[in-house]
């Protein structure tokens, strides 16, 4: 199976492209830009060199020795997209994305961020190409994530908190949808995860496919073989599906952490695929939507502000019903604990993000035996964290 | 011809349309359907009511701080459902309920093409879906008689434009500018030349909003469209209310103020 979208930009049921009118002619424009350059050598050759040159690709695939032995079970690699430049995957996709709004000719960029890590990237490669940059923002995020405030403003962007429903993620995303139906000319929107109307989530994935990729080449001359899983959190889904689409068509099994929060009511978690996430329609694409039986959308609630999201893109969600990728979830706790012991055992700090990812692995790497090998995706280091964690601390008496 | 069709293309005759907007259960149901009968006795054609949705992407702050207004006071699709039916007890004008996609999909759709019959919906217009998406629930909400309106902007090109207008029914809503919705101060040039591209491929009424606040913008709306749609303008009446009674009183006078007098007073009924 190639696991590509229609033509409408459908996986299965899910994707498609609910807008404004006034959008779809600039969707199309994107589209056709980067159909133009999907399979185009110079453009990859661009691609590439920043990738080495610029972000520090090819990220390593670490064996974690301490961490493997201390739970006992599988063999645990640990996928470094920490070590990426700006601290996250989300790089990946800023430059690749960068690199057509300059090919479609585009001087203003918008985005949106919930942890901030996609509006850092967004800010980098805008400064890295001299583009105009505005960063929409819910305003409880840029107070969790206050680090990254600073650093986005450092960088030259404009940083423009969002006051509206739940103050997070999903609402920096209708602010900067405000923003692009308004400037449709002049303003390229630089969409940080695998979401939203079609090419989005095509061409978000493709960019950050490329963590996959290196993955598969990397166990292959460490161990001679594949992975027997693959774990990755899942908030709108960019660095795990980044990880798991080049092996799609492997016998790997494949596992996406959901942010489980502080409980199973709706509203206290972000897990799309528990009993409460229903399938709708949210920000442009269909898919798996916590919500009310009105069909307004839930606030949601993860320590983790970049899993804090109440839609899940698109082809997650065809590949929950196709039962290739299973999904769990992690909760707070389960998240804190984790940040902790990749801290102690190995002396990475993980971002709140990944430590969904690491406390999975935590929980099932003791069930697995030793000759059993897994790659958790790192897909962002936890400085900016810090502060979250110490106050996370304080409250919990650890 | 549909009803809709119908009442725009009488108002027409007389000069123009006049088609308002408010959001239902702002500030309250019962204040909403009084609301809407003095609209209907203010000289509206046609009367468009919005459906509260948490994540309105494509409205400005005055519609999104009412849509917030209707849902903390815990109003659901099927109270606003409940609306026309006690409106047609009054008053035979056109209603169209101008709604996101999810509310309608999580009621379901043949549900809600069945309640909304019953309750003596005309029309509804959905904000986030696009011709494509469009056929299947046009069809179905045909079948109960209820017109899908069709949205343009001035960034649709005329391929799209023709296959729009191949699908509408009622009217077509022609969004004067890109943008939310939202008061301006000036009408966009760019309407009128949208109309102008859309008359080639319909003969259905064309109605112009976004941005229309004024009684100039209404007039001047009238000289190359059929009916002025006017919503934000309207809303951020009630929102400076201070209760029910003077949240009615408001709208009344600033729709008079917002038609000539030969508009006024043509409700048949």
């Amino acid at each position: 199976m190639n696991y590509e979208p229609n033509e409408q930009g459908y996986w299965g049921e899910y994707g498609g492209r609910f807008v404004p009118e006034t959008l779809v002619a600039p969707l199309d424009e994107l589209t056709s830009g980067y159909f133009a350059v999907r399979d185009d050598p110079g453009f990859h050759a661009e691609f590439q060199d920043l990738l080495q040159n610029y972000v520090g690709r090819p990220s390593p695939l670490y064996y974690a020795k301490r961490l493997s032995e201390t739970l006992g079970g599988a063999k645990i690699y640990l996928k470094r997209e920490d070590l990426n430049h700006t601290g996250a995957h989300k790089i990946n996709n800023c430059i690749g994305q960068i690199l057509l709004a300059r090919r479609m000719g585009k001087k203003r960029i918008i985005a949106e961020t919930g942890a901030g890590q996609h509006g850092v990237a967004t800010a980098t490669v805008c400064a890295l190409f001299g583009l105009e940059c505005v960063v929409y923002m819910g305003t409880e995020d840029m107070r969790r994530q206050e680090l990254n405030v600073f650093r986005m403003r450092l960088l030259g962007a404009e940083v423009r908190g969002v006051d509206s429903g739940s103050c997070t993620l999903k609402d920096a995303i209708n602010e900067a949808l405000r923003d692009w139906v308004t400037n449709v000319d002049t303003t390229y929107y630089l969409l940080g995860s695998a979401l939203g109307p079609h090419p989005y989530p095509l061409m978000v994935r493709d960019f950050q496919s490329v963590i996959g990729r290196e993955a598969r080449d990397q166990i292959i001359e460490k161990e001679g073989r594949l992975p027997d899983v693959l774990v990755a959190c899942v908030g709108g889904g960019s660095n795990s599906i980044g990880l798991f689409h080049p092996f799609l068509n492997d016998n790997v099994r494949m596992i996406g952490v959901e942010a489980g929060g502080r409980g199973e009511t709706l509203g206290e978690h972000a897990a799309r695929f528990m009993a409460a996430g229903r399938v709708g329609v949210l920000q442009g694409t269909k898919s798996y939507l916590l919500q009310d039986n009105d069909g307004q959308i839930a606030l949601t609630h993860s320590v983790s502000a970049g899993l804090d999201y109440a839609s899940i893109g698109p082809e997650h969600a065809y590949l929950h019903d196709m039962n290739r990728v299973e999904y769990a979830s992690a909760n707070d706790e389960d998240a804190l604990a984790a940040f902790s012991t990749l801290s102690e055992t190995e002396g990475i700090i993980p971002a709140l993000e990944s430590s969904h990812a690491v406390a999975h692995a935590i929980k099932i790497a003791p069930e697995m035996s030793a000759n059993d090998i897994m790659i958790v995706n790192l897909s962002g280091r936890g400085d900016k964290d810090v502060n979250t964690v110490q106050e996370e601390f304080v409250k919990r008496n650890i | 011809m549909s009803r809709i069709t119908e009442r725009i293309i009488a108002a027409k005759r007389r000069g123009g349309a006049f088609i308002p907007f408010v959001s239902a259960g702002d500030p309250d149901m019962a204040t909403s359907l009084s609301i809407v009968l003095k609209l209907a006795e203010s000289g509206s054609d046609v009367i468009e009511l919005g459906v509260p949705f948490s994540d309105p992407m494509a409205d400005g702050p005055t519609i999104q701080r009412s849509s917030q207004r209707a849902l903390d006071n815990g109003v659901t699709l099927k109270d606003v459902l409940d609306l026309p039916a006690e409106f047609r007890k009054q008053r035979d004008i056109p209603i169209v309920l101008f709604s996101y996609f999810n509310p309608i999909l999580r009621f379901g759709i043949d549900e809600f093409a069945t309640a909304a019959a019953a309750s003596g919906v005309d029309g509804v217009l959905l904000t986030d879906v696009i011709e494509g998406e469009a056929a299947a629930i046009s069809a179905r909400f045909a079948d109960d008689g209820i017109d899908l309106i069709s949205l343009v902007a001035p960034t649709t090109t005329d391929e799209r434009l023709a296959a729009i207008c191949r699908n509408a029914r009622g009217f077509i809503y022609a969004v004067s500018r890109a943008g939310v919705t939202g008061a301006r101060e000036t009408t966009s040039s760019a309407a009128e030349e949208l109309v102008r591209r859309v008359r080639r491929f319909t003969d259905l009424p064309i109605a112009v909003g976004f941005g229309i606040s004024t009684a100039d913008q209404v007039s001047d709306v009238w000289k190359y469209a059929d009916a002025a749609v006017v919503g934000s303008a309207i809303v951020a009446e009630i929102e400076k209310s201070v209760s029910p009674d003077d949240a009615v009183r408001r709208v009344e006078e600033f729709v008079n103020g917002l038609l000539p007098p030969v508009a006024k007073g043509v409700d048949e009924n």
